[in-house]
C-alpha cells in the first residue's frame, strides 16, 4: 500500500548560512542520519513503487471518508510540522555534541520551532475541521489516540516556542530547551508509530499495519534514545545563565512551560494508560473525554488566565502592580462579558459564562499589550500610528497568536456549552424545530456521483416562516466499497451553524420517511478560525527581519 | 488487515450521533437528558472508539435501549453505572475510576505542576558562584586594561 506519509518522513532540507562550523557540521550528519534512516524505512519497509504481482482488475478505491480535498491537504501540513521538529532535534543534537547553547543556537532554533508549530496548527485545525463536516457527528474533537498523537507535538512544540525565548534573550533554560527539542521529536515519531501500528484503537485509523508499527518503534527509540542520552551526558554541564526574579518574563515563561508540559503528560498518559494497565494488570480501561475534561482543561484554564499578564512583564524583575494596572480594562471586559452571559444567555452555564470570560480575557489581553507597545490613548492618534507600523513582525505574531487563542476559546466554550440537536424521521413536507429555526424537509432525490449514488435531501430553513438557506445533505453509497457516508449541509448564520444530516430512509409506516438530524452549533466558525489566526501569526513572526539571520551578516561583510 | 481497515472505514462512517433517534426516546425529558449523560461516558464496545451516544453499531442500541430502561426504573446515574461494569468490566466507562490502578493517571498531571513548581523555586534560590580569578587570568586581565588606558 502506498503510505505518502512514509515518503514524507524521508524529506528535510538544510541550510545554515551563519551557524559556527562545529555546530553546522553536527547538525547537517544527525539530520543526514534521520533522513537517511527514514528514507531507508521508506524504501525497504514500504516502497510506494513495488509492483504488485497480481493487480486488481478493480480496486476498492480510496476510502471514501478520505475523498475529501481538506483531508487531502491535512496530512501533509501534520507531516511538515513533524519533519520541521525532526530538525529542531538535530540542531539540539548538533549543541549537545559541541557542549554549547547560545543565543545564536537558540536563533536558529526558533524559527524552525515556529514554522513546524505553523504548520502543525493548521494541520490539526483541517483535522478537525474534517472531522466536524465529513464524519457527521456534529462533533470537532473526541479526544481520540490518533487526535492525541498530533496534539502531543503541538503542545511540546507550543513549550518550546517560548523556553526558547527565554534561552535566546537571556540565556537561561538552555537545559530545558535542549530537552524540549528531543521531547518534541519524539512525541511526533511516537504520534506516527500509534497512527500507524493500531496499538490503540481510533475512530481515525485508516493505514494500520503492524510490522511498520515495530520498525517505527524502532527507529523512535533509537534516535530519541540517542538524544536523551546525549542530553542527560552533557545537559549538567550547561552554564545556567542569568538571574530571575519571582516576578519576572523568565518566570511566567517558566510557568507556561510547566503547565503545558503538564497538559502534555495528561494527553500521554490519557492516550498510553489503557495499554500501560492492560501490560502490567492486564485489566482493559477506556479513557475518554470525560477524563481529558477533568484534567486537561483545568490546566490550560490556568495557562489562559496567567496568559496575558505574560507578555506585559519585564525581563529579571517585573513590576506585579504595574502589570495589574495595564490590564484592568482587560478585566472589566472579561467580567463583563461573563456576567452578560450569564445575564442574557443561560443564567444556569456558569462554566459556560466562565469560559466566555476567558475568551474575551485573552482577546482583550492581547490587544492591551499592542495598545501598550503603540502607548495608545496617551499619545496622538497618528503616533500611535507611525508605532503600529513600525512594530516588529515577531510582535505582532504574538499578538495574532494570543488572539487566535481566545477567538478559538470563545468558539470552543460557545459550541460544546450551547449546542443544540434535534432529530425526527420526516415524511416529504415534514418539518423539525432547531432552536429559533424550522427545518423542512422538501424532497430527497436520487444522485448520481462520479462513483458513488446518493441520496440528496433538500431542505429548507426558516425562522419565523422567513426562509433562510437551503441546504443539501446527501447519504453517498460509494459502489466499489459498499461503504456509505454522509455528506453535511450547513448553513451558516453569522459565525454559527445549522448542521444538517440525512440518516436512513425508513419505510415502516404508509408514507416513507427520513431521519433527519439538525444541530445548532452557536459560534462553531470561531473553532477553526481561531487556530487559522494562530498559524497567520506564527507566519507573520517568521517573516521578522530579527530572524532572517544572514541580512545582518552579510552587510557587515560587504562594509 | 485490508477488512480491518474496510472495517474501521464503516465504523467511522456510522458515527452519527444515533442516540437522538426518536424512536428510542424517553418520554420524560428530565430522564431522557440523564440517559444521554449516561450515554456519553459509556463505550461502544464493539465500535472503534465511540460512545454509544454516537454508535449506531447493533451493540450500542441494545446497551441504550438498556440504560433507558434503568433510567426510567428511577435508577441513579451510579447505579445504573455499576450495572454496567459487573457486566462488561471497567473497559465499558469512557471515564476511569478513581481507584488505586489509575493512581498514576489521575494524580500525574498535577504532580508534574508541583514538581515544576519546585524546580522553579530552585531556580530562583540559584547563585551563581563567582569563581576566584587564577593568578594567569589576574595577568591576563591588567594586560587588557593597560592596552585599553593607553
Amino acid at each position: 500500500m502506498v503510505s505518502g506519509a512514509d515518503r514524507i518522513w524521508g524529506r528535510g532540507s538544510w541550510t545554515g548560512g551563519s551557524l559556527p562550523r562545529g555546530l553546522r557540521a553536527s547538525t547537517v550528519a544527525a539530520q543526514g542520519v534521520l533522513g537517511t534512516v527514514f528514507l531507508a524505512y521508506t524504501v525497504f519497509a514500504s516502497n510506494p513503487l513495488m509492483r504488485l504481482a497480481q493487480p486488481p482488475v478493480e480496486g476498492r478505491s480510496l476510502n471514501p471518508l478520505l475523498q475529501d480535498p481538506a483531508l487531502a491537504v491535512h496530512p501533509p501540513f501534520l507531516y511538515a510540522g513533524y519533519v520541521g521538529m525532526s530538525v529542531v532535534f538535530s540542531l539540539a543534537i548538533g549543541a549537545l555534541v559541541e557542549g554549547r547553547v547560545d543565543a545564536v543556537w537558540s536563533k536558529w532554533v526558533r524559527p524552525w520551532t515556529l514554522a513546524a508549530w505553523s504548520f502543525l496548527t493548521i494541520g490539526i485545525t483541517l483535522g478537525a475541521f474534517w472531522a466536524y463536516y465529513e464524519l457527521g457527528w456534529g462533533g470537532w474533537w473526541f479526544w481520540d489516540p490518533v487526535e492525541n498523537a498530533s496534539f502531543m507535538p503541538w503542545l511540546v512544540a507550543t513549550a518550546l516556542l517560548h523556553s526558547a525565548i527565554v534561552t535566546e534573550k537571556r540565556g537561561a533554560l538552555a537545559g530545558w530547551t535542549l530537552f524540549l527539542s528531543v521531547a518534541a521529536f519524539t512525541f511526533s515519531m511516537l504520534g506516527a508509530f500509534l497512527v500507524r501500528s493500531g496499538v490503540l484503537t481510533s475512530v481515525h485509523a485508516f493505514a494500520v499495519d503492524p510490522t511498520r508499527g515495530v520498525l517505527l518503534l524502532m527507529i523512535l527509540g533509537v534516535t530519541s534514545g540517542i538524544g536523551f542520552a546525549l542530553f542527560a551526558w552533557r545537559a549538567p554541564k550547561l552554564g545556567q545563565g542569568g538571574l530571575f526574579a519571582p516576578i519576572s518574563r523568565e518566570s511566567a515563561l517558566v510557568l507556561n512551560n510547566i503547565l503545558l508540559a503538564a497538559a502534555t503528560v495528561t494527553v500521554l498518559l490519557g492516550t498510553l494508560y489503557p495499554l500501560i494497565r492492560d501490560a502490567m494488570t492486564g485489566e482493559a480501561i477506556s479513557v475518554g473525554p470525560p477524563y481529558f475534561n477533568l484534567t486537561f482543561t483545568p490546566l490550560m484554564a490556568a495557562l489562559l488566565i496567567l496568559l496575558p499578564a505574560g507578555p506585559l512583564m519585564a525581563w529579571k524583575r517585573g513590576d506585579l502592580r504595574g502589570v495589574v494596572q495595564r490590564l484592568w480594562v482587560a478585566v472589566l471586559i472579561a467580567g463583563a462579558a461573563g456576567v452578560l452571559t450569564i445575564a442574557l444567555v443561560s443564567p444556569s452555564k456558569a462554566f459556560g459564562a466562565m469560559g466566555v470570560a476567558l475568551g474575551f480575557w485573552l482577546i482583550a489581553g492581547a490587544l492591551t499589550e499592542i495598545f501598550e507597545r503603540t502607548r495608545a490613548f496617551r499619545v496622538p492618534v497618528t503616533q500611535t500610528l507611525r508605532r503600529l507600523v513600525g512594530l516588529p513582525r515577531g510582535a505582532w505574531g504574538m499578538t495574532l497568536a494570543h488572539l487566535g487563542l481566545g477567538v478559538f476559546v470563545l468558539g470552543a466554550v460557545f459550541e460544546t456549552t450551547w449546542k443544540l440537536e434535534a432529530a425526527e424521521a420526516l415524511p416529504i413536507g415534514g418539518g423539525l424545530g432547531i432552536g429559533a429555526y424550522e427545518v423542512r424537509l422538501d424532497a430527497v432525490d436520487p444522485v448520481k456521483g462520479a462513483n458513488f449514488d446518493a441520496d440528496r435531501a433538500t431542505l429548507t430553513v426558516t425562522r419565523n416562516g422567513q426562509p433562510v438557506c437551503v441546504a443539501r445533505p446527501e447519504q453517498r453509497l460509494f459502489t466499489a466499497g459498499g461503504e456509505t457516508t454522509s455528506e453535511v449541509g450547513l448553513c451558516y448564520q453569522g459565525a454559527s451553524h445549522i448542521y444538517l444530516v440525512l440518516g436512513e430512509r425508513r419505510d415502516d409506516g404508509t408514507e416513507p420517511r427520513w431521519m433527519v438530524r439538525a444541530y445548532w452549533n452557536p459560534w462553531a466558525t470561531l473553532i477553526f478560525l481561531g487556530p487559522v489566526i494562530m498559524a497567520v501569526g506564527g507566519f507573520v513572526s517568521l517573516s521578522d527581519r530579527r530572524l532572517r539571520l544572514g541580512v545582518g551578516r552579510r552587510r557587515e561583510q560587504e562594509a | 488487515m485490508t477488512w480491518r481497515a474496510l472495517l474501521v472505514g464503516i465504523a467511522a462512517a456510522l458515527c452519527l450521533a444515533a442516540a437522538s433517534d426518536p424512536a428510542e426516546r424517553l418520554p420524560d425529558p428530565g430522564q431522557e437528558a440523564q440517559a444521554r449523560s449516561i450515554f456519553r461516558d459509556v463505550r461502544c464496545l464493539v465500535c472503534q472508539n465511540e460512545s454509544i451516544d454516537d454508535s449506531q453499531a447493533e451493540l450500542a442500541a441494545d446497551l441504550r435501549k438498556i440504560v433507558r430502561e434503568q433510567v426510567s426504573a428511577g435508577r441513579s446515574d451510579s447505579e445504573i453505572k455499576r450495572f454496567l461494569i459487573d457486566r462488561y468490566g471497567e473497559f465499558v466507562l469512557l471515564t476511569p475510576r478513581f481507584s488505586v490502578g489509575n493512581l498514576a493517571l489521575w494524580v500525574a498531571p498535577f504532580l508534574v505542576v508541583v514538581a515544576g513548581a519546585g524546580l522553579l523555586m530552585a531556580r530562583l534560590r540559584y547563585r551563581p558562584i563567582e569563581a576566584d580569578l587564577t593568578a594567569n587570568e589576574v595577568e591576563q586581565l591588567r594586560r587588557i586594561v593597560k592596552d585599553e588606558t593607553h
